[in-house]
């Protein structure tokens, strides 16, 4: 859990970081968002003291992080830098083994982690370890970043535009990975982008900057649905439909439908897709576009129901929900 | 072909010396260097965090690249006196340069985000350093090493010049003596030093960026190593000589010494423009010098007697490209004018009032062809052009500077003067290439160093003024169409000098008494 208080940060008289509060709670991701110059990436370093607070403070899982020696404060905190920053140097697995080597593990432990770590990135160490950096593919490299990132097991990630350096299909693929990834699952992250697409695909909790402050704060649907101000507004507006379509689950619109358990039209519902209902209705939409279906059956956990929805359904529930809000 | 031949064969005659030159040079480059690489590098990795600092210090480094080497050695004298320290230092100092820069660029340009990842992983700022700034910036520094490495190998030749030794003893030797093969036998090994050394460093540069590790510890080893080579050219000894290039190789200077007084002592090789200094400041205590010389007053030496006359004499002339004096017969009576008029004690003089007092030789010839009433307005004719050359020591620019008011003022003639053509052979070869009309010689050099007679013929010259003067002269005129003009008057033999009050305290006259003082001297060091 990370605790900041009113953090500022002042570079020659200009505030980059202008009193900023925020709580990251255990296991959740926190995507800062903003475009270049707002204030994320100094926010994000501030965390680990690569950038030094001006005024605030700010705890980690309890413990003040100006009570540490930074470089000992660092190595308790995964890092992921902006444009992977591997060394050039060192092969694949010395680049892993940076973290034990400053902790002081032994080789053994080093090497066995690093292998559990590389496996699950599909980067097995017996063919990719004495790899250099430049004979990898940008993907590669990336995974090999998170990789070292993550090999002392960290409690806290902090990652700046870890995936900015790859072309967009490339950084879908490592994205979705990424997601996937078990050793994530229990992590408390902290991400900067200003890819609003990633900031909704990862983000348990957003936090919108602009000049140094936080300009809104909440989930992704709070912020699309929900704007607090004009800033909030307008800087989702050229991509409105399609992240109100990616906020919004079914679970969202579930109630817009009565109960339709007709089961009739079976021949136009492949009744063995059930698809649970925390789906966006973005991904619902695509899953229609690509079968040959007309419908979808919906599987809702916490109200033990089923529903049936159509394109047309969908949008209904979808223009509903709107002119609630 | 028999060219090539007669440098292999010099080269094998000399080959001790060769090699010790060559070890000199190899251990003088490698020790600056090494040096410079143990204060340019912590410097640049300094600066590379402080642009201000970069700025000063880059500049400094920068002004001392463009101080010219000989003019550095110079400044060095005063500070270091002669020797290793002030070559070492002087090479030091041009090494710095690429050295900063390249370890300041290099840093400055390793990727930001490798250095920023690796201090978010917690490496403390050392460890950032050690293994990953110096590492990737290593190829830069290296190639800022290999830059510094030819340069030291170029300016180490001038270490010949301040008694440091190196390749240079050949190369300036071969120059004052226009011997070809002492030239070449010291610039070849100096030119291939450089290649081998720059090539030996492309290839630990162009190693794999990953085995930069390794490079870091081993490169200082070898500089070390290569270090140990330079072996202190007289530590220990009592009595020093300290002779120029030209004194080394001549018979009628140092080999004379050898075989006719069995003159043994450690040597040193000298320029001539620290010599007498150095001689003053007991860092050497014999040198060979000129007997007109002004600072023979200055610095309060005395020249010791020749008792078995190997100097032969050394009386100077106008030497003249004969068509010159056909198309300007009156060039010939305004040079004669100053026939005979300078005899060795005015010439001691007059030097003694360019190389210490430090007037300017315009001023001293000035003021002499005032006194000797020689004077006459100039008369801004434009006849034609005279180009009157010059050797690189005070004595020739005076008497330049009188014959050109000499023909300025009794013909239609310009006179063009081109000073500091260093020694005699590119005095001689710009006469007889035509870029000058004349320069003043001596008859001895003429003799030895242009002439180079057999050893009968030396004996039956036996060292007269009369029978030199004429030997050279229709020498000159059969082999290179050359005029030797009426003699000017003084004799700037060589002599060997000491300090006066040692000489005495040591009861010192003659070239033999010191031979008998160092053959006793030598066997309790």
């Amino acid at each position: 859990m990370i605790i900041a208080e009113q953090i500022s940060k002042v570079f020659n008289d200009i505030k980059a970081v202008d009193n900023i509060s925020f709580t990251v709670k255990e296991g959740e991701t926190m995507v800062l968002l903003g475009t270049s110059g707002c204030g994320k990436t100094t926010t994000l370093k501030m965390l680990n003291r690569l950038i030094e607070a001006s005024s605030g403070s700010i705890s980690i899982d309890g413990k003040n992080i100006f009570d540490q020696k930074p470089e000992v404060l660092r190595r308790t905190i995964g890092y992921v830098s902006q444009n992977n920053g591997l060394f050039p140097h060192y092969t694949v697995e010395e680049n892993v083994a940076v973290v034990p080597r400053l902790l002081g593990w032994d080789k053994a432990r080093t090497r066995k982690r690093a292998q559990e770590l590389l496996d699950q990135l599909k980067l097995p160490l017996s063919a990719f370890g004495h790899k250099y950096p430049d004979e990898l593919s940008g993907g590669q490299q990336q995974r090999v970043t998170i990789a070292r990132a993550l090999i002392s097991d960290p409690p806290v990630l902090l990652m700046d535009e870890p995936f900015g350096a790859l072309d967009p299909i490339t950084r879908a693929g490592v994205r979705k990975e990424f997601l996937e990834l078990p050793e994530l699952k229990s992590k408390t992250i902290v991400l900067v982008t200003h890819d609003v697409q990633e900031a909704f695909e990862l983000g348990d909790h957003i936090c919108l900057m602009d000049k140094g402050k936080i300009v809104q704060a909440g989930t992704a649907k709070d912020l699309v649905l929900r704007p607090a101000n004009d800033f909030t507004k307008t800087f989702f507006d050229n991509q409105r439909f399609f992240l109100e379509m990616s906020a919004l689950t079914f679970s969202d619109i579930w109630e817009t439908l009565e109960t339709n358990d007709n089961w009739e039209a079976e021949d136009t519902i492949n009744s063995a897709l059930i698809i649970k209902s925390n789906i966006t209705l973005w991904d619902g939409m695509q899953l229609l576009s690509a079968a040959k279906n007309d419908a979808l059956l919906i599987h809702d956990k916490d109200l033990n129901e089923r529903k049936v929805f159509t394109m047309t359904a969908i949008q209904d529930g979808y223009k509903t929900i709107k002119e609630r809000i | 072909m028999e060219e090539q031949q007669s440098l292999w064969a010099f080269m094998a005659q000399q080959s001790d010396k060769l090699l010790s030159q060559t070890l000199a040079h190899i251990g003088l480059t490698c020790i600056s260097l090494l040096a410079a690489v143990l204060v340019g590098l912590p410097l640049g990795i300094w600066i590379a965090q402080r642009k201000k600092a970069a700025w000063f210090v880059l500049g400094i480094a920068g002004i001392l690249q463009t101080i010219p080497s000989i003019a550095l050695l110079g400044f060095m004298i005063p500070l270091l006196g002669i020797g290793a320290l002030p070559a070492i230092t002087a090479l030091f100092l041009y090494a710095l340069l690429p050295i900063i820069r390249n370890t300041y660029t290099g840093i400055r340009g390793v990727n930001a985000a490798v250095t920023e990842s690796a201090r978010g992983m917690g490496m403390s700022p050392w460890q950032v350093l050690f293994n990953v700034e110096l590492p990737l910036a290593m190829p830069v520094i290296l190639a800022g090493i290999r830059t510094a490495t030819v340069i030291n190998v170029g300016v180490a030749t001038l270490a010949a010049y301040i008694a440091a030794g190196g390749l240079g003893e050949f190369i300036f030797g071969g120059i004052a003596l226009n011997n070809a093969n002492m030239i070449l036998a010291g610039a070849i090994p100096a030119a291939l030093l450089a290649i081998i050394l720059d090539f030996l460093l492309s290839l630990v540069q162009n190693a794999n960026v990953r085995k930069m590790r390794k490079v870091t510890v081993l490169l200082p080893g070898l500089l070390l190593l290569c270090s140990s080579f330079y072996v202190f050219p007289y530590a220990g000894a009592k009595m020093l000589g300290g002779f120029t290039p030209e004194f080394m190789g001549r018979e009628d200077g140092y080999l004379g010494l050898k075989s006719k007084y069995k003159l043994n002592m450690p040597t040193v090789v000298i320029s001539d423009a620290v010599m007498y200094k150095a001689a003053f400041e007991k860092k050497i205590d014999v040198i060979s010098g000129y007997s007109t010389d002004g600072r023979l007053k200055a610095y309060d030496l005395v020249t010791l007697e020749d008792d078995k006359q190997i100097f032969p004499p050394y009386y100077a002339s106008p030497l003249v490209r004969k068509d010159v004096l056909a198309k300007y017969p009156e060039l010939e009576q305004a040079l004669n004018l100053l026939a005979g008029k300078i005899n060795d004690s005015i010439m001691t003089e007059l030097n003694y009032r360019v190389d210490y007092l430090k007037q300017v030789p315009e001023k001293v010839a000035y003021d002499f062809v005032k006194t000797q009433n020689l004077y006459k307005k100039p008369r801004n004719g434009n006849k034609g052009t005279i180009r009157l050359g010059s050797k690189i020591f005070a004595e020739q620019y005076i008497l330049i500077n009188i014959y050109k008011a000499l023909i300025e003022g009794n013909t239609d003639l310009k006179v063009d003067t081109k000073t500091g053509l260093g020694g005699t052979k590119i005095c001689f070869d710009a006469l007889t290439n035509n870029e000058i009309d004349m320069y003043p010689e001596y008859t001895g050099t003429g003799l030895l160093v242009i002439l180079k007679p057999s050893r009968n013929e030396l004996i039956k010259l036996a060292g007269s003024r009369e029978k030199v003067f004429q030997f050279v002269k229709n020498g000159f005129a059969k082999q290179y169409d050359l005029e030797w003009l009426k003699p000017i008057g003084f004799n700037n033999a060589y002599a060997l000098m000491m300090r006066k009050e040692q000489a005495q305290s040591l009861n010192i006259r003659s070239i033999t008494d010191l031979k008998d003082y160092v053959s006793t001297d030598n066997h309790h060091p």
